[in-house]
């Protein structure tokens, strides 16, 4: 696409913000905005939306659970591999196998459907989930923007 | 938000227009008011309408499943109109459409 630029140009950002859920947009905006100069395609930009968003509102609602607390997102490229880490310092997660689990929840009163970290499987290439109980999580995934084996078939 | 005048009850289907941007943090204030007017008018179909949707995430899977669940003991049903190949994919990969009806636009 763009050859005047090798993509080589390693950047990083990372952003701190109150575990409250208005900051859910702002978590998405601020990824879309940091991937553009890769040039993604509109899929790929809402796939990664949609992870972010995922991640960001485990962190708010499960992490912190309504109290009080920061939420990290770091996003750093790597050529074309961007990674994007959420990080927050809320209750942890007590069994991670099971939460990866669709349909897994553990609030499903609140009408949580328990595909968040499925769709962060499936719309990133690599998902990986850190988690200690009483002191956070940390959530790390990856995705090769302009690989697009994106096939979508309407059934 | 104008989430309020987006909610109209036509002929027993509770037509609901899904904001911009579906996500947990408006959410709750989609799912009360659709369960509010479930209750009190006598909506048996629902229709969630994407017209506006730019985006959504399993917020949105949570707040169709969850009126699913309700008006389903009645025999009602839930469509999906007007929906953008982001929200079909999440709509698929839910498992969703087995059990609401997405309407093509064409």
């Amino acid at each position: 696409m763009n050859s005047a630029k090798t993509c080589k140009t390693d950047n990083e950002m990372e952003i701190i913000f109150d575990a409250v859920s208005a900051n859910e947009s702002l978590a998405r905006v601020a990824v879309a905005a940091f991937v553009t100069e890769k040039n993604p395609t509109l899929e790929e930009l809402s796939d990664i939306k949609t992870a972010v968003s995922e991640a960001v509102t485990n962190a708010i609602i499960h992490g912190y659970n309504g109290k009080e607390g920061k939420v990290r997102m770091h996003c750093k490229w790597s050529d074309k591999v961007l990674e994007v880490e959420i990080e927050d310092k809320g209750v942890g997660i007590e069994n991670i196998k099971q939460a990866m689990e669709p349909l897994f929840t553990t609030r499903p009163d609140a009408d949580r459907s328990g595909m968040g970290f499925s769709f962060m499987e499936a719309f990133m290439d690599e998902l990986e989930v850190e988690s200690t109980l009483g002191e956070g999580t940390l959530i790390r995934m990856q995705k090769e923007i302009g690989y697009n084996p994106w096939i979508y078939e309407e059934d | 938000m104008k989430v309020e005048e987006d909610f109209k009850v036509i002929d027993h289907y509770l037509c609901i227009c899904m904001p911009k941007e579906v996500d947990h943090h408006n959410a709750a204030g989609i799912t009360q008011r659709a369960d509010d007017m479930i209750c009190k008018r006598e909506v048996k179909n629902l229709i969630f309408d994407f017209s506006d949707t730019e985006f959504m995430d399993s917020s949105g899977i949570g707040i169709i499943l969850g009126r699913y669940k309700k008006i389903s003991c009645f025999q009602g049903k839930v469509y999906a109109i007007h929906a953008s190949q982001q929200i079909r994919k999440i709509l698929h990969m839910s498992g969703l459409q087995r059990i609401i009806e997405i309407l093509e636009d064409k």
